[in-house]
């Protein structure tokens, strides 16, 4: 391996040590360092009078933190957060924060300029070392080793050694398996992601309200956000309604594209796709009424409802899994089963056969 | 320990004893001592020298934030509730009043409307999260740019490297608390990109979120990390991080006296101590102004999660905008829709490449970064201890490379906000996306082109200065009627900043002892001779007197 | 005069001798904002007085249309190749889009823009009272609707699942495919909004009555405008564009001011 350093070691005495330069080009030629260049004196190094200037200036700057300190202390209880008032927030936060910030900046300024004013400006110098050990110690420390191994035989009792690799090797597993119970005992993520709360016969109902829908309030052109009936009572809501979450349009007569397989999954150009995206999950719900086009907010995937929400833009692969619809004897918009396949992003169980 | 035996024995009741010795100064530090033995660490460190450049000064201003995120991270978990427990909100902010939502998302409301200060806190925190990656990311350029990685350095940078992805992993975590649309959405997304892993993804994303997204576990697991875990990790790689760079001394530019075997510059004490620890202050101040007067996250704004709705313009914080910006770009269908699908799938098991190329492309950025300093030290062979930092330019082949690889970074992050470019100068947000898809092969193979002709051609001028000297812009006219501008030599010590710099050549294969080139060996000479091939040369000292007899 | 030159004079060396100057030019700016924003919120909703039944209002719109309109959209609303109909619009898709400058169109972009509008508040309305004399549509709303009295609350939530996606959740807007946009809404007064939802101009779907209630629409304009108000509690709202705008902010101007206090730090004094 080029990198193995201890080949290139070419020792000169115990200390010094040259290193191969690899392809650098050394030249006998070169220009030579001048040292230091002289030293120049500052304007308070010469000048009494900017000095005394400039400690003055350090000390007002040292007053100016502490007046900011009282201000911003001042200012917790001259600018109090009233109830239901935000603009008293507004003021408390402006106020309190600019007071700290002039004690911060003015005891930052403050040191910062007394060093580069006043302290003395002698250039100082340290001598590197080579960051390696000397020879003498390199040497004393693989000394050390071989010793250890030595008086322990760690590597003559070799059946000892491996025992004790394979026992330590074995002891991290126990810990993985104790991160099972991180998710519920019962359930597999794949069973959990291919059904939602939608049965046959669940109403649509309008997202956040609840309220049914009636097939004929649906006008063309409109979009409807909307949850299964009882969403908002169930147990799990959160987690239903990242999967129940569905978006409701109504097409003019004639631009849906329907497959024989879902000809009856609308209802008199009312569509129903769900709201979660196949690429990763975000709430698709640009719907433009004009081009009906869906587009994803957050990677711009876009979907072609006319084509039963295939994808013609962007990072997704799979159309919206469509929700299939009718109207119950009320007039009201229902499920009329579950989505036929899993909504949202792919995961590595989910299956090739769904659309069949 | 050889100190003065009488120094040990002192006796503080002794007055006499008390104006020898150094009077209070001198007795407390005694004090200390015996029972610390810290007079050896005053005597090694309170000297140490510490070059002056304003690019020094990046990594403490990541260090400072640091210190200023535990701060206030510390002030605002008096008050956060880790909980994803449902409650009715009834502070303060009027168009939330009487919603429901999870305790962590009313308690972070709770800091900003009711706690005095709160909301100024929670600003900071915040800008100071911010402040802290991009001041990581700034302070690795100036590593990388200027060479500082190299030996002894490489694992430095490597521990640097962990530093940074740490804090972006504290930070995405702060983000996800407050439970409120805008980070629920972010998680949404990452629980998303989770699932599509091959084999383990569903079950990696059951366990992490116990259960269906978004469950009622998340934000309190997430606290553990954020305040526990993390900072603790992020703790103690500063600290080995600091133990190597007094290790190795910090590296200098090339400059007159300063050579490869000394450090020039001011003692800690008292200079540094005075300008560093200022620096401090003044840092947190700066914060501090961002916080007073610039809103960030309105979490008020964004409303409580909920996997229903999404705001436009929905993005991750600037630091995680890279990786959102290669999932925007990776497209679904090869060659448009109808084209190749990104996903498929075999055996009733989906594999999703339109999430996994851009995590793999992502993991071999990271890894190429991170490995940089050894890659290097393979093409140059270089066995040397460097300890003055090269000027970019005097680097064109590493700096090109750095370029690139800035560029890829750049155009990523700029997909992240392809909307808002889109909104912002009028353009299609499909035609910024495809740009950005071409862009983020081409811009950074561009980068690379100019940056090295402009390297080289920045290495010529200096020899140009160095052999016949500045343009001084007087024109005068000779006596032949000729006009000739006149050109100032440099002083041998501005000479010296331009001369002295390390260069390479591209590498001679040579057969190794066995009579065969190694294939390992062929390769390192295509690098190399891509690396070094066009160089410019140091003035030597024969040149330049050649110059000046002419 | 002298005696009062002198005085200012001495007022403002003191002024300029003390350490608060800058911090009460800064606290003055502060207020200044703080004022504007409030002033801003203020603004409501004023109709003219144009009666929309009568036959005068309907002959004086019919003149304007047939003038301004009909070219595009034909003199007997059926539209033609180069605009679209307008039977069953109604009165308040006339008042939207001509009343916010988007109609009469300026030229070909992928949609209409917002400009100082072409006609008055009094010939908006009787062009309007015209279009919905020739076919019923929805009616420009009441101003008993734009009270901005509703339930912020779930005028919020509303706005958050029905709006925010494209309008973004503070009302900033954002991008829509092929070079459309969502507008920002900040400046859009209640009765333009109200408009909006009520009839979906070009690509914005409808909200009608049934999908989000009278009372609904009062509530999201209610929450806008209270949510603008508070839009500056912690400070400037950087064009509540978020994460980018802070980002952006952050490594230009914080980290900005941060490197040129390095240069300054490390800069060997005079």
């Amino acid at each position: 391996m080029a990198n193995d350093d201890s080949k290139d070691l070419l020792p000169l005495d115990g200390h010094t040590t040259v290193r191969d330069p690899g392809t650098a080009v050394e030249r006998s030629d070169a220009l030579l360092n001048p040292g230091m260049p002289p030293h120049r004196l500052r304007v308070t190094d010469t000048d009494p009078r900017a000095a005394r200037r400039a400690e003055r200036v350090v000390v007002l700057l040292f007053y100016i933190s502490l007046i900011g300190s009282i201000f911003a202390m001042t200012s917790y209880f001259a600018f109090p957060i009233k109830p239901n008032d935000l603009g008293s927030v507004r003021l408390n936060n402006v106020f309190i924060g600019l007071g700290l910030a002039f004690a911060l900046l003015a005891i930052g300024i403050a040191a910062v300029h007394w060093a580069k004013v006043l302290m003395a400006d002698q250039e100082g110098i340290d001598i590197r070392h080579p960051v390696h050990g000397d020879v003498q110690t390199q040497a004393r420390a693989v000394e050390i080793f071989r010793t250890a191994d030595r008086e322990s035989g760690f590597n003559r009792r070799v059946l000892i050694r491996n025992g004790m690799i394979a026992a330590i090797a074995a002891l991290p597993f126990p810990a993985i398996f104790l991160f099972r119970d991180l998710a519920p005992a019962a359930g597999t993520p794949a069973e959990a992601y291919s059904h939602t709360m939608w049965k046959a016969g669940t109403r649509l109902t309008k997202d956040p309200t609840g309220d049914p829908i009636l097939a004929s309030d649906v006008t063309i052109g409109s979009v409807f956000h909307v949850i299964p009936d009882g969403l908002l009572t169930a147990p799990d809501m959160l987690e239903e309604k990242g999967k129940a979450a569905v978006l409701l349009m109504r097409l003019e007569p004639g631009v849906l594209h329907v497959s024989p397989a879902r000809k009856d999954w609308n209802y008199d150009g009312i569509v129903a796709y769900s709201k979660i995206c196949t690429h990763v999950g975000c709430p698709v719900a640009l719907y433009e009424q004009q081009t009906h086009h869906l587009l994803c907010p957050c990677h711009q995937s876009q979907f072609d409802i006319t084509r039963e929400a295939a994808v013609i833009f962007g990072p997704a692969v799979r159309p919206l899994p469509q929700l299939p619809i009718t109207v119950d004897s009320e007039g009201y918009l229902v499920a009329r089963s579950d989505f036929h396949e899993p909504v949202g992003p792919s995961f590595w169980e989910r299956r090739g056969d769904y659309s069949a | 320990m050889t100190t003065a035996p009488d120094t040990y024995n002192y006796d503080p009741t002794a007055p006499a004893d008390r104006r020898q010795s150094g009077g209070v100064t001198g007795w407390a530090s005694r004090y200390v001592d015996e029972r610390t033995g810290i007079s050896y660490v005053v005597k090694e460190f309170g000297r140490k020298i510490f070059p002056d450049h304003w690019s020094f000064m990046l990594g403490e201003v990541a260090l400072y934030s640091f210190v200023i995120i535990l701060l206030t991270g510390t002030f605002l978990t008096f008050f956060f509730q880790a909980s994803m427990a449902q409650v009715t909100y009834d502070g303060s902010y009027g168009p939330l009043k009487g919603l429901d939502m999870s305790a962590a998302m009313q308690s972070a409301l709770h800091i900003s409307f009711e706690i005095r200060g709160g909301l100024l806190i929670r600003q900071v925190h915040h800008w100071a999260a911010l402040l802290f990656v991009a001041s990581i990311g700034l302070h690795m350029l100036r590593i990388f740019f200027t060479g500082a990685f190299r030996k002894p350095r490489e694992l430095n940078w490597t521990i640097g490297f962990v530093l940074f992805i740490l804090a972006m992993a504290e930070g995405f975590t702060g983000y996800s608390l407050p439970d409120d649309l805008l980070s629920g959405n972010g998680l949404r997304i990452i629980a998303g990109m989770v699932q599509g892993i091959p084999f383990v993804g569903s079950w990696i994303e059951w366990l992490v979120f116990g259960g269906q997204f978004p469950g009622t576990a998340i934000v309190g697991r997430l606290y553990t990390l954020h305040i526990l875990l993390l900072p603790a990790a992020v703790l103690a790689f500063i600290a080995l991080h600091l133990v190597f760079v007094v290790t190795h001394k910090h590296t200098q530019y090339a400059g007159p006296g300063r050579t490869n075997d000394n450090v020039i510059g001011y003692p800690i004490l008292p200079v540094y101590a005075a300008k560093a620890g200022g620096f401090f202050f003044i840092v947190f101040g700066v914060v501090m102004l961002m916080g007073a007067f610039f809103t960030i996250n309105p979490i008020w704004t964004y409303g409580p999660y909920d996997p229903s709705p999404v705001s436009a313009g929905t993005q991750p914080d600037w630091y995680i905008g890279f990786a959102d910006g290669a999932l925007r770009l990776m497209p679904g269908w090869l060659g448009g829709p109808g084209g190749i699908p990104m996903e498929f799938t075999i055996l009733n098991t989906t594999y999703s490449l339109n999430i996994l190329i851009p995590v793999l492309v992502l993991g071999l950025f990271i890894v190429v970064v991170m490995a940089y300093p050894f890659i290097e030290a393979w093409i140059t062979g270089d066995k040397r201890e460097h300890h003055i930092a090269d000027r970019p330019r005097n680097m064109p082949g590493r700096t090109a490379v750095g370029a690139a690889g800035v560029t890829f970074y750049a155009v990523l992050w700029a997909a992240a906000s392809s909307d808002l470019i889109a909104t912002h100068f009028m353009l299609s947000i499909e035609s910024v996306i495809t740009i950005l898809q071409f862009s983020l092969f081409l811009a950074p193979v561009l980068a690379y082109f100019v940056t090295k002709r402009i390297c080289l051609a920045l290495q010529k001028k200096d020899r140009q200065i160095v052999l016949h000297g500045y343009e001084s812009g007087r024109i005068v006219r000779l006596p032949g009627g000729e006009y000739i501008e006149v050109h100032e030599p440099v002083d041998e010590y501005e000479r010296w900043k331009l001369v002295s710099f390390n260069e390479y050549e591209p590498l001679m294969i040579r057969p190794n002892a066995a009579g065969r080139i190694p294939v390992t060996e062929r390769a390192r000479a295509v690098v190399s001779r891509w690396f070094f091939e066009d160089r410019i040369e140091p003035v030597s000292s024969t040149e330049l007197e050649v110059a000046h007899h002419h | 005069m002298a005696t009062m030159n002198s005085d200012d004079t001495k007022r403002r060396k003191r002024g300029r001798r003390s350490p608060l100057a800058s911090v009460a030019l800064v606290l003055t700016g502060l207020l200044i904002t703080g004022g504007a924003y409030a002033l801003m919120t203020a603004a409501s909703p004023a109709n003219a007085d144009v009666n929309m039944a009568s036959a005068q209002s309907i002959s004086q719109g019919k003149k304007l249309f047939a003038a301004n309109c009909a070219t595009c959209h034909g003199l007997n609303l059926a539209g033609t190749s180069s605009g679209p109909s307008l039977i069953g619009v109604g009165a308040a898709a006339v008042d939207f889009q001509v009343g916010t400058g988007r109609m009469p169109l300026a030229q070909d972009a992928p949609q209409a823009e917002v400009k100082p509008p072409v006609f008055d508040e009094t010939q908006t309305l009787q062009m309007a009272a015209y279009v919905a004399s020739i076919s019923p549509g929805p009616g420009i709303p009441a101003s008993s609707n734009l009270t901005l009295t509703g339930d912020a609350t779930k005028g919020a939530e509303l706005f958050r699942i029905n709006c925010a996606m494209c309008h973004n959740v503070a009302g900033a807007g954002g991008a829509l495919t092929e070079g459309k946009y969502a507008p920002n809404l900040m400046k859009t007064t209640p009765a333009h909004i109200y408009e909006a939802m009520l009839t979906g101009p070009q690509n914005m779907p409808v909200f009608n009555d049934a999908n989000i209630t009278p009372q609904e629409k009062q509530d999201i304009i209610t929450a806008l405008k209270v949510q603008n108000q508070a839009a500056g509690v912690g400070g400037f709202d950087l064009g509540s564009l978020g994460p980018v705008a802070e980002g952006l902010f952050l490594w230009i101007f914080g980290l900005g001011a941060i490197v040129a206090f390095t240069v300054w730090l490390t800069a060997k004094a005079n």
